[in-house]
């Protein structure tokens, strides 16, 4: 990693961090209050990186200046820098900062299998906070000239080649690497910079890569396989390697960077790379299992962490504006449609869609458009989960001992490691769950396309402040900690669903709630029940599931756990998983209503616009 | 302060001086000086691209180790080749039973690995030239890079399009800019040019006009399932510009059932018979690409812009249009700048303007539903 100043984690009262996004930048500031850490005020301002200002500083001096006049704090100085360290009165000890802005880290990989080296590639590159543009592999299924032509078509930041265990394959390593270096890729910035390339494959086959790319025009960096054995990955070096290359290459290209990056104390983070470390901190720290969703309106980015094991997933083309219409169509129609309860033109929606896709900001005005994005946000999400689902496996292609009972259930090994039943915590951001003009819709959309299992806390990013956290993660994990559980989050409450397949108006489960809330009742088959608890309640909640139902101990087995509130409240869900919807859309509708009733979900407003 | 706001707004404009930057995607050769004065058809700037990469693997044809492929090339690194000339030849035994592979591809040996025993064919080199695409004086000139063209023209961005640079001269299809264009409206007599509509128009006219051999279509809406039927898929992703339809087609306000805003038929109008250069790239991302409508001017007309407004500034008496239902593609006047947010019929909490419509309706519309018309 890049030389950082050493900071005595102690003497850090101070916090100022930004995250340089696309189009706005976000400050906030972190102070040490009454022993601990807590985020006390924000700024933003336009994102400066593209002509006429190109120079990513003003944007960061602006939106620093904002929090400054907030707080009765001089945070920057005459001569335009950020003032450090900290004084009683003006200052912060230390300054940190992500980055997203000019479309982010995009990333081309390349691996011999596209199952094994290539998918193991395919992390690292997406642990490093990237977009991967195109994974390339032996076998692939596409001809040599056409991997050829998509490489000269990519304008990646820099390729990550990797394939072959230590001592295993190099000529099919070579051969990738051959399809490569006569392609050419141009770099997305500046003519004169060589592309970078990273090599992180079978050690033996560096010296003949390295021949490959001799020529001129590469940049090419070897670091330790990412595979070295097929049953273990390696995939740190490569993600050190990506975060140095974005710094010293990729991010000197944009404009006003080589500055910022004077002004930080520690390394700048690309924005989603910091997403995942701080959801990986907290998931460490606390021992739960977290998944993150952001959807945009380009992209949805999914991270989980079950048992410590990280994963992250972008789904390019999956979001609420630019890509709403290619929800749409990979959902299909009638599936979003089921979301919602009342009949729509489909002619009509359809150029709906189109017009926000081309028309991306604006908002919906009435509740019917509202749940209509909020159906396709669904959908989206839906689609997202299951992408990650199926990337976030156990090895593929390890060797796996079986018993006879084995037998009947054989799989070819890379069976996900997503595990609802023990997921403990989901936390949302992005503006159609963030901005929801009730968190009960933000609560819903979760459980509707997460389909979470037995006891699950929901939450929000209050303000988009996870990106900043996981930078300061690297530098004072206790403050970041603090911070993410005192002022990051929103609690939603939390959510008790049964897994099964309920008997439609017969008992699903008994509950028993005792603590701050005290209630005892039962959920029938296909019902959602909403029980009031505040942001402070807690209780221990006793679960009682029928026959074949399971709340997390096992198909008919009690639980008992404790389960706290939030701005929704306990909302304990008999519809049984996976989710069916019914077929007959009229039913459908009536069902949805139901659900959406018993929520409380689109509560009439009382102060709507008069028009 | 209080009464004014930035909003985007698409640029319909009589008059503007207006520059094309005409590049090389690699370096070449520029055709042009300065001071030049060009036609759209014009090339003026031409290279070659190099070619299709062709990978053979030789090893694997020959049986033999690629270490052992160096020595049975019969062409060497840098040699041309045709196709179905022999490339290489094992030893064989005893100088028989000799295996030849011949080429598949024409072109140069690039490389010949020895750790693969995989050899590169680079196919011939591929030319590309690039048209003045509008008609105008070339301004500058980068050396092997491309050129400058700068013209005064009347200017018109559309919100979406498909089908990339054209061009032709403006032909009416439609009387009135409410009017939907049917394939009855299109004529034989539209071959080359770049027809004008009104409002919707069909899956059936943008055909026809295909089939006489329009340059292009324009008019004020598509529905999104002709659009569909056109293309022969969904489109999920606004990023176009490279579709090979044999026309583009150019919608200025949206998707639906919806006019040309007035004015923009109306300065189109005035232009019939004038070239006009046309391109439905749109790129919906950070960098937004709108399709474009150049229609290059004799001379800059002696008045001026008839705007007062600055631009982008959203001010009582301004035209704007709602982009967003209930009231998509209506154009009005902003009447109020209410400061404080309101809570809509959806229930979120937004800043918000009042427009009157024509007819005198008003009605209270998030500043994030409306676009500017700017003149």
């Amino acid at each position: 990693m890049s030389d950082t100043p050493a900071i005595d984690p102690e003497q850090i009262k101070v916090i100022l961090a930004t995250d340089c996004g696309s189009t706005t930048t976000k400050a906030i500031l972190i102070q040490y209050v009454d022993g601990a850490y807590r985020q006390t005020h924000r700024g933003e301002a336009p994102t400066t990186v593209e002509k006429p200002f190109a120079d990513v500083t003003m944007g960061v001096v602006n939106s620093v200046t904002e929090i400054g006049e907030l707080a009765g704090r001089r945070l920057v100085g005459d001569d335009g820098r950020i003032i450090s360290p900290a004084t009683e009165t003006e200052g912060c000890d230390i300054y940190i900062s992500t980055s997203s802005a000019g479309g982010g880290l995009q990333m081309m990989v390349a691996g011999v299998i596209a199952e094994m080296t290539a998918a193991s590639a395919k992390r690292a590159a997406l642990g490093a906070g990237s977009i991967v543009m195109d994974v390339i592999a032996a076998n692939d299924g596409r001809r040599p000239h056409d991997q050829i032509q998509r490489i000269r078509d990519l304008r990646p930041d820099m390729i990550l080649i990797s394939g072959g265990t230590d001592g295993g394959t190099t000529d099919k390593v070579v051969q990738i690497a051959e399809l490569v270096a006569p392609a050419k890729p141009q770099p997305r910035f500046g003519s004169d910079y060589s592309m970078p390339i990273i090599y992180a494959g079978n050690q033996d086959a560096r010296d003949a890569v390295s021949n490959v790319f001799d020529e001129g025009g590469f940049d090419l960096q070897i670091v330790d396989n990412l595979r070295p054995v097929l049953e273990r990955e390696n995939l740190g070096p490569a993600r050190d390697k990506i975060h140095d290359i974005f710094l010293e290459h990729v991010m000197a290209q944009a404009p006003g960077y080589d500055k910022l990056m004077g002004w930080t104390g520690a390394p700048i983070m690309p924005t989603p790379g910091a997403v995942g470390d701080i959801l990986q901190t907290v998931a460490r720290l606390q021992g739960i299992n977290v998944v993150g969703v952001d959807i945009g309106g380009a992209t949805t980015d999914v991270f989980s962490v079950f048992d410590e094991t990280f994963n992250r997933t972008v789904s390019a083309n999956l979001g609420m504006s630019y890509s709403i219409s290619n929800v749409c169509a990979e959902a299909t129609m009638p599936n979003v449609l089921r979301w919602v309860p009342f009949d729509m033109d489909e002619r009509e929606l359809r150029n709906h869609v189109k017009n926000k896709m081309i028309r991306p900001t604006t908002i919906p005005q009435t509740r019917e458009a509202l749940m209509f994005e909020q159906a396709v946000a669904r959908e989206a999400l839906r689609l997202a989960y299951k992408q990650h689902k199926e990337f976030a496996t156990t090895l593929k292609g390890v060797q796996q001992q079986r018993t006879v009972g084995d037998t009947f259930s054989q799989e070819t090994g890379g069976m996900t490691i997503v595990n609802n039943m023990k997921l403990d915590l989901l936390v949302a951001s992005g503006g159609v769950l963030s901005h929801a003009p009730r968190m009960h819709q933000t609560a819903m959309m979760l459980i509707d396309a997460f389909e979470p299992e037995g006891v699950t806390m929901l939450a929000k990013d209050s303000i988009f402040m996870m990106p900043h956290l996981g930078v300061l993660a690297s530098v004072l994990p206790k403050a970041a900690e603090q911070v993410f559980d005192r002022d990051c989050l929103v609690y939603l409450g939390t959510c008790v669903c049964a897994a099964g397949t309920p008997k439609p108006g017969k008992t699903c489960f008994k509950y028993e709630l005792s603590g701050s809330v005290n209630e005892s009742g039962e959920i029938a088959g296909g019902e959602l029940k909403l029980i009031d608890m505040g942001m402070d309640d807690r209780a221990t909640i006793a679960l009682t599931p029928a026959r074949g139902i399971d709340l997390g101990a096992g198909p008919g087995k009690k639980v008992e756990q404790e389960v706290r509130g939030g701005t929704v409240g306990l909302i304990l869900d008999g519809r049984g998983r996976s989710l069916s919807l019914p077929e007959d859309r009229a039913t459908c509708q009536k069902t949805v209503q139901g659900w959406l009733d018993s929520l409380d979900v689109y509560a009439q407003e009382k102060e709507a616009v008069a028009v | 302060m209080m009464a004014k706001a930035y909003t985007p707004g698409l640029l319909v404009t009589r008059h503007k001086t207006h520059r094309v930057m005409r590049r090389l995607p690699i370096s070449g050769d520029v055709k042009v000086s300065l001071g030049d004065v060009v036609t759209a058809d014009n090339i003026v700037a031409e290279t070659a691209l190099p070619g299709d990469v062709n990978p053979v693997n030789l090893s694997n044809q020959m049986s033999l180790p690629p270490k052992d492929v160096v020595d049975c090339m019969l062409k060497k690194e840098g040699d041309p080749i045709t196709k179905d000339e022999p490339l290489a030849q094992t030893k064989g035994l005893f100088g028989m039973f000799k295996t030849t592979v011949n080429s598949r591809y024409a072109g140069t040996v690039e490389t010949v690995s020895p750790v693969t025993g995989q050899v590169i064919i680079r196919g011939a080199p591929l030319p590309v030239q690039v048209r003045a695409y509008m008609g105008g004086t070339v301004v500058s000139v980068r050396e092997g890079e491309g050129c400058e063209i700068e013209a005064e023209v009347a200017y018109v961005q559309g919100i979406f399009g498909v089908g990339g640079e054209t061009n032709g001269h403006i032909m009416m299809a439609c009387e009135a800019h409410d009017q939907e264009v049917t394939a009855g409206l299109i004529t034989d007599d539209m071959r080359g040019a770049v027809v004008i509509g009104g409002a919707r128009m069909t899956a059936e006219s943008i055909e026809k006009a295909r089939n006489v051999g329009a340059a292009g279509i324009i008019s004020g809406g598509i529905d999104d399932q002709d659009l569909k039927n056109i293309l022969g898929y969904d489109l999920g992703v606004a990023i176009t510009g490279r579709e090979e339809l044999g026309i583009t087609v150019i919608v200025t306000e949206g998707f639906g059932e919806i006019g040309m805003a007035e004015r923009t038929f109306e300065m189109l109008q005035n232009h019939v018979g004038d070239q006009a250069s046309v391109n439905g790239a749109t790129q919906i991302r950070a960098g937004v690409m709108r399709p474009e409508i150049i229609i290059p001017l004799a001379s800059a007309p002696a008045d001026q812009a008839d705007q007062d407004f600055e631009e982008g500034q959203l001010e009582i008496g301004r035209t704007l249009r709602v982009i967003r239902d209930p009231w998509f593609g209506m154009i009005g006047e902003v009447s109020g700048l209410p400061a404080e947010p309101a809570v809509l019929g959806s229930g979120s909490k937004a800043r918000v303007l009042e427009v009157k419509f024509p007819s005198g309706e008003t009605a209270i519309v998030p500043r994030a539903n409306v676009e500017l018309i700017e003149e």
